[in-house]
Parts: C-alpha cells; sequence; structure tokens
C-alpha cells in the first residue's frame, strides 16, 4: 500500500479539525449544512458494513461473514461491551468457516 | 467524570486494536498502521480507507470515503472554539483531538472549566490507547492467519458497534437505510470504493428540519 494515503488523510483529516476550530472559530456554519455533516457517519458506515459483510470485490455474496456480522448486531443490540461485540464477530465467522 | 474520560477510552483501545488488526490485514505494514492512527486519529475515516483498499478499490474513492467521514469534525471544531482557550500552539494541537469522543464528553459538562478539562483529559487518554491498541492489533494482524481466526471480520463488526449508537436517532436511522441501499444497488457495475463514496447521499436526510416535538394541549374545563 502506498504512503500516499497515510500522508494526504492525515493532511485532510487535521485541515476539517482546524478549519472548524481556529479558522472559522466564532462564526457559524448554515444549520442545513450542520445536520447534513453529522449524519455522513450513520449513511457511510451502514453502507460499510454491507459491503464488508456481503461483498467481494464487486459481487454480492453471502458468506461466514454474515453469520458473524449477524452475532454481533445482537450483540450490540443486547447492549454488549464493545470487546465482545467484535471478538463474537471474528470466532463466528471464524468457526461457521471451519465447518 | 474522570471516570467516564477513562472508561471511554479504554473501549476505544479496543477499537484501536480492530483496526491495527483490520488494516494490515487490508495489506497495509505495521508502520503505515501505526502512522494512521497517530496523525489521522479520526476513527471511522481510518476504518473507510483501509476497507476501500482491502477490497481493492482504487487511492481516490479510498481517500473521498475518508475524507467525507473526516468533513464532520469540522462541525465538533465550531463547537469546541466556543469552549476552549489558550495559545495558538496549544489549540493547534487541540485540534488533533477534536473528534465525536472529545466533543460529546466536553458539551457533557456544566461549566468552562470542566469542559476544558474533560476534553483534554479525554483527549489525551483517548489518544493514548488509540494507538496503543492499534500497534497491538497490527502485531496480532501480522502474527496470525486472518481467515482462520474470522480477523476479515474485524471491520465490519468494529463499524457495527460504531453506527449503533447513532441509530437512536430517526434521521439518522433513515440515513443509514439510505447509505446501505445505495450501497447495493450500485456495488455491482460500480468500480470498487466507489458505491461507499455515494453512499453519503444518505446525509442529505438531514435538509429536512427536525420535526419539532409535537404540542401536547391540554384541556381544561371551562
Amino acid at each position: 500500500m502506498s504512503w500516499t494515503l497515510v500522508i494526504v488523510l492525515a493532511v485532510g483529516a487535521y485541515a476539517f479539525k482546524v478549519t472548524g476550530l481556529l479558522i472559522l472559530g466564532g462564526r457559524t456554519m448554515p444549520s442545513v449544512m450542520e445536520r447534513c455533516l453529522v449524519l455522513i457517519p450513520a449513511a457511510v458506515v451502514s453502507a460499510l458494513i454491507v459491503k464488508d459483510t456481503f461483498s467481494t470485490g464487486q459481487e454480492l455474496v453471502l458468506d461466514a461473514r454474515a453469520a458473524g456480522i449477524a452475532l454481533a448486531v445482537v450483540a450490540a443490540w443486547r447492549k454488549a461491551p464493545l470487546i465482545v461485540v467484535i471478538v463474537l464477530g471474528a470466532t463466528v465467522t471464524a468457526v461457521i468457516r471451519q465447518i | 467524570m474522570v471516570v467516564a474520560c477513562l472508561t471511554l477510552s479504554g473501549a476505544v483501545g479496543v477499537f484501536g486494536f480492530s483496526f491495527g488488526v483490520g488494516s494490515v490485514v487490508a495489506g497495509a505494514s505495521v508502520w503505515q498502521t501505526c502512522a494512521l492512527s497517530l496523525f489521522v486519529f479520526t476513527g471511522a475515516s481510518q476504518f473507510s480507507a483501509m476497507s476501500v483498499i482491502g477490497a481493492g478499490g482504487s487511492l481516490g474513492s479510498a481517500l473521498g470515503g475518508a475524507l467525507l467521514l473526516a468533513a464532520r469534525n469540522g462541525v465538533y471544531g465550531l463547537t469546541m472554539s466556543r469552549r476552549l482557550d489558550g495559545s495558538l500552539g496549544r489549540r493547534l494541537l487541540a485540534a488533533q483531538l477534536t473528534i465525536d469522543e472529545t466533543t460529546a464528553m466536553a458539551v457533557a459538562q456544566p461549566s468552562r472549566r470542566e469542559q476544558q478539562i474533560a476534553f483534554w483529559l479525554t483527549g489525551l487518554a483517548l489518544y493514548a490507547f488509540w494507538n496503543l491498541g492499534t500497534l497491538v492489533g497490527a502485531l496480532t494482524g501480522r502474527a496470525v492467519d486472518p481467515q482462520t481466526f474470522g480477523l476479515d471480520a474485524a471491520f465490519p463488526a468494529g463499524f457495527v458497534a460504531m453506527v449503533w449508537p447513532l441509530l437512536s436517532d430517526r434521521r439518522a436511522r433513515l440515513a443509514a437505510a439510505i447509505g446501505a441501499a445505495v450501497f447495493v444497488a450500485t456495488v455491482s457495475f460500480l468500480p470498487v470504493g466507489v458505491p461507499i463514496l455515494l453512499s453519503v447521499v444518505g446525509a442529505l436526510v438531514g435538509v429536512q428540519r427536525p420535526v419539532p416535538p409535537p404540542v401536547v394541549v391540554e384541556v381544561s374545563p371551562p
């Protein structure tokens, strides 16, 4: 993997933080823009869940990961600690794969 | 407050671990993985970038999705700029620590002084745990076979844990549903990584004004 990703992402992420904290300072942003920006994680992260659970490249697939993530969702819903959610997801995926 | 800050930081260490594992499984070196956590320091963006790279997506699409996710830190910066003081150098350092958790911990405090303590305490503890977790995770990911231990599930399971608390909000649920639907609809014909970029349209739910709470009309006897 190239270092370009690391460098551009580091500079870009810091630029957003500095813009809000120092450059815009006490000014305010149009509230509609603020509302959209804070909704980005919900939209993008849920797409990432589908991607990493049900796809390989450009294909939608159903494999061991689906079972692992289903259990992780149940754990998150039951308010299990973070480590349980992650370990359960990985373990169930590994076990189903062995069968 | 101190206990809350440290509990949160411990949890973030676990996230860091899962990022470290997933990142090396996706093809980054241990050094690159640690550099991401040290210098990018905003979890969702790091996860997203490496998830797209791991699937074979282009550099541009990996960066695009990650930067969209990083944009909200600008909103947190605005929120914190009214609450933090200090020299320019101190504010430049504060900027690196301006993320979901530090902002949330700070705004929850009643006084300006406590807000500043919460911000710095959470920020520094979190920075330490996030990076320590990443290092341990990266070394683990390097040491064991990812398929055998289900480590390729470390990313999606981490995403589940990340998105879950957001879904208590109705608009966030709608944004999430749209984002996921856009991905499913476009994955088969767009280059890897691009559907993730497009999923951001889900956030346009925010254009609609929040629904005000229903007005309860009390009917009193005449």
